[in-house]
């Protein structure tokens, strides 16, 4: 490979990271906004999937200086499991999985949907959605750049 | 790209995901503010009822409305406070204690405050609780029969207490501040109202400045 691909290819790479890092940091300052300033207050599985969205802020930052090739191995296991717990909750706010089997005590309602853009976007699907985009863009990234450096 | 040049792109976006957050929440506070502010001339008829505690002379002009629940910590911290607010502007404030018991078990107790108020030993009774709330509240949950045992020395007919916290009259207020409380959107306690402007950034100095701005308006 010449030296000019392999520096696309680190470009190339170091942009999704910084994708992967605006969708984490969307997340972040979104989430925020809705519980400090709207004063929705998070339920249980809201704070699960905050757990693991928070610090992909921060790995996604630390990792861009300068690209870690290796990002992937320690940020794509909390994505899965945030995006588990993301769909979860969607599940649960369909009425797939019926409330009695939520684990929220407590009078906070995990399956009370009490936001919906433009009428039917809820806080769930927001969640998804981020994960799964940063889901993606990893596995590209380990697509596009890890293998080309064989 | 440049090392430096990523290093540019990267700080700007986090300068401007805390700016745009600044500038959405003042946006959003301020329709809130105009909002709230429209639609509580309304209700006002949900903010005092004839039956609510009151302290502080009635004539006075500046009234502070506070839905309170007697196991909240907040609410404790604050009530000394809110002394000292009617204390700096003697004469001038009143306070109307609203209950919205939201820990569990806490109505119990709400009704005790009650049947000490039909002693006249309210004040004294809710400051007892205030001070020994970690002799009853055990895991944000209000344990009723523990407080009990703190009434002694307040001067209260334990047996009368007894029947009259019972009383369904005692229930219906606790109903209807319940109900009240939804409608005014007070969905936290200490909930604060100055002259039926409710205290929409929570913090003492906020409180502070509420009270002081009607007081300054209605004793020019």
């Amino acid at each position: 490979m010449t030296q000019e691909t392999k520096k696309t290819a680190t470009q190339r790479g170091w942009i999704l990271i910084f994708l992967c890092w605006l969708i984490a940091m969307a997340a972040l300052f979104g989430s925020l906004f809705m519980s400090e300033v709207m004063g929705l207050k998070p339920c249980l599985l809201c704070w699960y999937q905050r757990i693991f969205i928070y610090p992909l802020a921060i790995l996604f930052l630390v990792a861009m200086f300068s690209l870690d090739r290796s990002v992937i191995r320690y940020t794509l296991p909390l994505a899965i499991i945030g995006w588990g717990f993301a769909v979860y909750h969607h599940l649960l706010y369909v009425g797939f999985i019926p409330e009695s089997l939520q684990p929220c005590g407590e009078d906070l309602s995990c399956a009370e949907i009490n936001l919906e853009l433009m009428g039917f976007i809820t806080i769930p699907m927001l969640s998804i959605f981020s994960y799964s985009v940063i889901i993606i863009l990893l596995l590209v990234f380990r697509r596009g750049f890890i293998h080309e450096e064989k | 790209m440049k090392k430096n040049k990523k290093n540019t792109i990267v700080v700007f976006t986090g300068v401007m995901f805390v700016i745009l957050f600044a500038i959405a929440a003042t946006v959003y506070n301020d329709k809130k503010n105009s909002d709230i502010n429209n639609s509580f001339l309304e209700k006002s008829e949900h903010l005092q009822r004839d039956y609510s505690p009151r302290k502080g002379p009635r004539h006075a002009k500046v009234t502070i409305v506070e839905f309170f629940d007697p196991a909240c910590g907040t609410c404790s911290a604050f009530h000394p406070f809110v002394k000292q607010l009617m204390k700096d502007n003697r004469g001038k404030v009143n306070l109307v204690m609203r209950y919205l018991p939201l820990h569990s078990g806490s109505d119990v107790v709400v009704s005790i405050l009650e049947a000490a108020r039909l002693q006249n030993r309210f004040w004294q009774t809710l400051e007892r609780a205030y001070k020994r709330r970690d002799a009853w509240i055990v895991n944000h949950t209000a344990k009723p029969e523990m407080f009990w045992r703190q009434l002694g020395g307040l001067g209260l007919d334990l047996e009368r207490l007894k029947i009259d916290m019972q009383s369904p009259d005692i229930a219906k207020r606790i109903q209807q501040d319940l109900a009240d409380a939804k409608e005014l959107q007070v969905r936290k306690t200490p909930g604060f109202f100055v002259n039926g402007k409710p205290l929409i950034n929570f913090g003492d100095k906020q409180l502070k400045k509420l009270v002081e701005s009607e007081v300054k308006e209605n004793y020019p």
